[in-house]
């Protein structure tokens, strides 16, 4: 079975097809993307229905040699959390380009080509989140980082250039760190193996020195925290999610950041359990800084500009997933998979309404907008709804990953798990301050004309908003997929006292 | 009585021949009318290079010494001399490349007089650029040979004294070029004679010019002998100014922005894959005995390579000295192949000289296309904007700045993977750090350049991509394609340096 490099390679050769389409059908381009990318997710969908529940370890694996002089393979497969962030993936493409049907007209290249930035994206996505071999992983990471560079750089607004080359920068050398690394385990693989590889399966057989060990750790610790983006990595991320059209910013915070995560426990936890048990607790204290630096540096935000403040809370948040990644209770780790995928949806809500409303209203500044519930109820109460996901309301999605996350981590950080409580009173700040300015209370000169949601926006924001609902109600769907691999990832781990 | 030496011809072709032709063309220089020397001249040239190679692939199989000792033909020769001979090939287009006036009318008409504009207003560019090539090269196949410390200074003359001259030979801001000449020549004379110096010691020491004599001398007696010690410096010194390692650096970026941009681009490629050659065999086969005494002394000179050139490159303005700058960073990767000192960093060398060849051929030619009414134009700031003018070329030079900057699916991040596994496996993790860290540096003054090409506007000066002629376009259609496929599929190459790559024994 080749399911998943098919699923991979449909968005690219989708993007082929828009490279050779003539520059002035731009409408043809659009549909072509979203036809494309919605018979993806269709097809994601329906291999997730073939998806083993039951079983630990890879799905839909694939193997190939490719250069073997140096171990390296194309080899894919799933697990139950790489296989939810690729539809989460896969599902907010489409989205994402119903939602942002006119945003590259203002762009310095085509609109087809930003159509077809997209889609390659979508596939670096796809690979990214399949790769079991960690020099393919490493390559679909780098590579991931051209196509959302030209995203940013060319159909962003303001310091759209800086931003990208910023954006670009830290990750590219997170990447290099991690190449170090990389390097490291296939010299030490050599050697304890016989043959070097970079299977991961293979490689988490290696017993390290325990220097070594930490250094490794570190290369790819770091590249993953950057990614994230935790403190102090993260200064690149506002002026990023600013610049970048908001369709990028739904794609970059939604799904890219998890990428760091989603490594965090794929590389870290599994290749170096001993270092990761090492530094846990310095983690965890960074988790707790962010959790509490990007929800101060929101409420600080919460009268100026809405895409950085989305962007802060967002710090705030990978700072509960990275503390429940390091937590190493199998409860933790669960809800931070889940707070990936929920944080996915309730991010993209809240930046696709963010983004009309800044193109209404033609100002990104909270301070300028006021009673948008009386003009504009739908995008109002849409947003609402985004905004209390991303404080925790019980009955919305993110509160069973946060719930989960902060019993899980009481379990081996009684002291951290109380801390990173507190910073759920200051998620209804920095959400509710916000929402009470622009959205109720009487309407301000400026805002008496906004047009409400036309049928495109409704149809893009109806299912993130259903789903954040639905998941609320039942996170179990996700809980039977995401458990048993946590499970054995966190027993893999040896803690004692662990239930 | 004198016995006459023995030379074994087979083994010699590559240089011979090449040698040879370099001195036919000489003839064709005084006896062949101006109008047709440059059909004569480049249909030799071509020649040459294409009867050498194939003399190379002849010997294969061979490994021995051969000319009384002074030329070791291996596995390591073979490779070394297949790629100085493709590097030549591109490089000889480059310079065959007659649209560009490139190259001065009559270099020995000084500049601004009255002679220069009689051989201007002629139409003429003059071919003597062919046979000193062609000489250039026959020491650059020599180099890496070489068996003997004699063989080795002539073949490094060989090598040099032309490049000399080649460098002085630019048609537009002759100065510049004259001076680049200059500079270059007084600073190599300079480094010869510590080469020269160093070898005087050696002998002193081990009473023998041949590498092996000094092998078996230096096993016989694994002290640390102070004629030994001087002697290597300096050899070494005039070996890492060749490769334009720091602190030997500082001729790179006057020459290879006052030269010529296509004697730029074969100098970068060819010289480059010659010294290491020749430091491949000095240091890996010879004195490889003394790995720990000479290993700390590569390890801070690629760390300060590595450093000094990503660093500087990022404060250049001008598209050729960048390049130089990103040169002198690259020798610093290459030296920690050096560093490695196994089979693998053998391998790992021989790679990475291959890949990083055709992508910086490929970059130099693609400095050529970009000009203005005045000549080609180099500062980087009327680059902008190329993106939008000319997408094709604009995309080609992305792909060479990605490749040397090591992005992954471009050759440059495989000889860069090769090359840090190698010293990571041998244990010298210092220097795979400080790559990894030049390599981050070097990603930014790479990228900007990329930023630059895309994100800014063009601006309204004249600056344009011109059509490139079949014979600069093919260049660089083999070398992007080289670097990609180096980049994908670079199995079959790896497995052929894996087998054929070893030292004569002995």
């Amino acid at each position: 079975m080749s399911s998943l490099t098919i699923l991979g390679l449909l968005p690219l050769i989708g993007s082929l097809a828009l490279f050779l389409l003539p520059k002035e059908r731009e409408l043809l381009a659009k549909q072509v993307a979203l036809g494309i990318s919605t018979v993806v997710a269709i097809a994601g969908l329906l291999l997730a229905t073939s998806f083993d529940r039951g079983q630990v370890g890879f799905q839909f694996v694939e193997k190939y040699s490719w250069i073997p002089a140096f171990g390296i393979n194309y080899g894919l497969g799933v697990d139950g959390m790489a296989l939810l962030l690729i539809l989460l993936a896969l599902i907010l493409t489409p989205i994402v380009i119903l939602a942002c049907w006119n945003e590259a007209e203002g762009g310095r290249w085509s609109v087809k080509t930003f159509f077809a930035l997209l889609l390659i994206l979508e596939t670096m996505m796809v690979g990214v989140f399949a790769a079991t071999d960690i020099f393919l992983f490493y390559l679909f990471f780098e590579a991931m980082l051209i196509p959302v560079y030209f995203l940013i750089g060319g159909y962003g607004s303001g310091e759209r250039a800086a931003a990208a080359v910023k954006f670009l920068l830290y990750s590219l050398f997170g990447g290099l760190l991690m190449l170090a690394s990389i390097i490291g385990l296939y010299v030490v693989s050599g050697d304890q193996l016989g043959a070097s590889t970079f299977d991961v399966t293979e490689l988490s057989k290696l017993s390290l020195n325990n220097q070594t060990e930490i250094l490794l750790f570190l290369g790819f610790f770091i590249a993953f925290a950057i990614k994230a983006p935790l403190w102090p990595f993260h200064t690149w991320l506002p002026d990023a999610a600013k610049a970048a059209t908001p369709g990028t910013s739904v794609l970059l915070l939604g799904v890219l950041d998890k990428v760091g995560t989603y490594g965090m426990i794929r590389f870290c936890l599994t290749l170096f359990p001993d270092a990761s048990k090492q530094l846990g607790p310095t983690i965890i204290v960074l988790s707790l800084i962010s959790i509490f630096y990007g929800a101060f540096l929101a409420i600080w935000q919460s009268n100026g500009d809405i895409k950085r403040l989305i962007s802060y809370t967002s710090i705030s948040h990978f700072g509960f997933i990275t503390l429940g990644i390091f937590a190493f209770t199998a409860q933790g780790q669960s809800g931070s998979i889940l707070y990936m995928v929920n944080h996915g949806f309730s991010t993209a809500a809240l930046f696709l309404i963010a983004g009309w409303m800044i193109a209404r209203r033609n100002s990104s500044k909270v301070q300028d907008f006021g009673g948008l519930q009386r003009v504009t109820p739908l995008m109002a109460w849409s947003f609402f709804i985004a905004g209390l996901s991303s404080l925790a309301l019980p009955g919305l999605s993110s509160f069973v990953s946060e719930f989960l996350v902060l019993v899980g981590t009481f379990v081996h950080y009684p002291v951290a798990a109380v801390i990173g409580t507190l910073g759920i009173i200051l998620a209804a700040l920095y959400i509710l301050i916000p929402v009470q300015r622009a959205l109720h209370g009487p309407t301000t000169p400026g805002n008496e004309n906004l047009k409400d949601l036309n049928v495109r926006e409704k149809i893009a924001i109806a299912p993130v908003i259903a789903l954040i609902i639905f998941f609320g109600f039942f996170p179990q769907i996700l809980l039977n997929v995401i458990n048993p691999g946590a499970q054995a990832s966190v027993s893999a781990l040896n803690i004692g006292g662990d239930k | 009585m004198i016995t006459a030496p023995k030379i074994e011809y087979g083994a010699l072709a590559p240089v011979l021949i090449v040698l040879a032709c370099a001195v036919l063309a000489v003839l064709v220089e005084a006896f062949v009318s101006r109008r047709q020397r440059y059909v004569v001249q480049t249909s030799l040239s071509f020649a040459a290079i294409a009867l050498g190679f194939l003399a190379v692939l002849l010997n294969k199989d061979v490994s021995g010494r051969f000319a009384e000792g002074a030329v070791a033909v291996d596995g390591v020769t073979v490779i070394l001399q297949g790629t100085i001979l493709i590097f030549a090939l591109l490089g000889l287009l480059l310079i065959a490349e007659r649209g560009f006036q490139s190259f001065t009318a009559q270099a020995s008409a000084l500049p601004g007089s009255a002679d220069e504009q009689r051989a201007l207003a002629s139409g003429l560019q003059q071919t003597e650029v062919f046979p000193l090539t062609l000489f250039a090269v026959g020491g650059a196949l020599l180099f890496p040979a070489a068996n003997d410390l004699i063989t080795l200074f002539v073949a490094l003359e060989v090598l040099s004294l032309p490049l000399y001259l080649m460098a002085g030979l630019s048609q537009r801001r002759r100065l510049l070029s004259q001076e680049a000449g200059l500079k270059y020549f007084l600073l190599g004379a300079f480094s010869s004679a510590f080469f020269l110096f160093g070898s005087a010691f050696l002998y002193g020491y081990a009473g023998t010019t041949t590498f092996e004599g000094i092998k078996s001398v230096i096993r016989a007696s694994p002290g640390n002998d102070m004629y030994l010690m001087v002697g290597l410096s300096m050899l070494t010194v005039g070996l890492l100014f060749k490769v334009s390692a720091a602190p030997f650096h500082s001729w790179t970026p006057d020459v290879y922005q006052g030269a010529p941009t296509p004697i730029t681009a074969f100098m970068a490629a060819v010289t480059k894959v010659a010294a290491f050659g020749a430091i491949l065999r000095i240091f890996y086969s010879t004195i490889g005995g003394m790995v720990w005494t000479w290993r700390p002394v590569f390890v801070v000179v690629s760390i300060l390579t590595m450093a000094v050139g990503t660093i500087i490159a990022i404060a250049q303005k001008d598209v050729k000295r960048v390049l130089a700058y990103s040169a002198i960073a690259h020798s610093g990767f290459l030296l920690t192949g050096i560093v490695a000192f196994n089979k693998s960093g053998l391998d790992a060398t021989l790679l990475y000289l291959a890949t990083y060849g055709f992508t910086t051929l490929g970059t130099f030619a693609v400095v050529t296309l970009v000009r203005d009414a005045g000549g080609e134009v180099t500062d980087l700031n009327r680059w902008s904007g190329l993106g939008k003018r000319s997408p094709l070329i604009a995309g080609i030079f992305t792909l060479f700045l990605l490749a040397l900057a090591g992005i992954p699916l471009t050759s440059g991040f495989i000889g860069k993977f090769a090359i840090f596994s190698a010293a990571y496996e041998s244990g010298n993790i210092s220097v795979v750090i400080a790559g990894v860290l030049a390599s981050a540096v070097a990603a930014f003054f790479y990228i900007r350049i990329v930023v630059l090409m895309y994100f800014n506007d063009p601006q309204e000066d004249g600056t344009s991509v011109v059509i490139p002629s079949p014979v600069t376009a093919l260049t660089i259609g083999i070398c992007a394609v080289a670097t990609l496929v180096l980049g994908i599929f670079p199995q079959p190459v790896i497995n052929m340096i894996n087998s054929l790559a070893t030292f004569v024994a002995g």
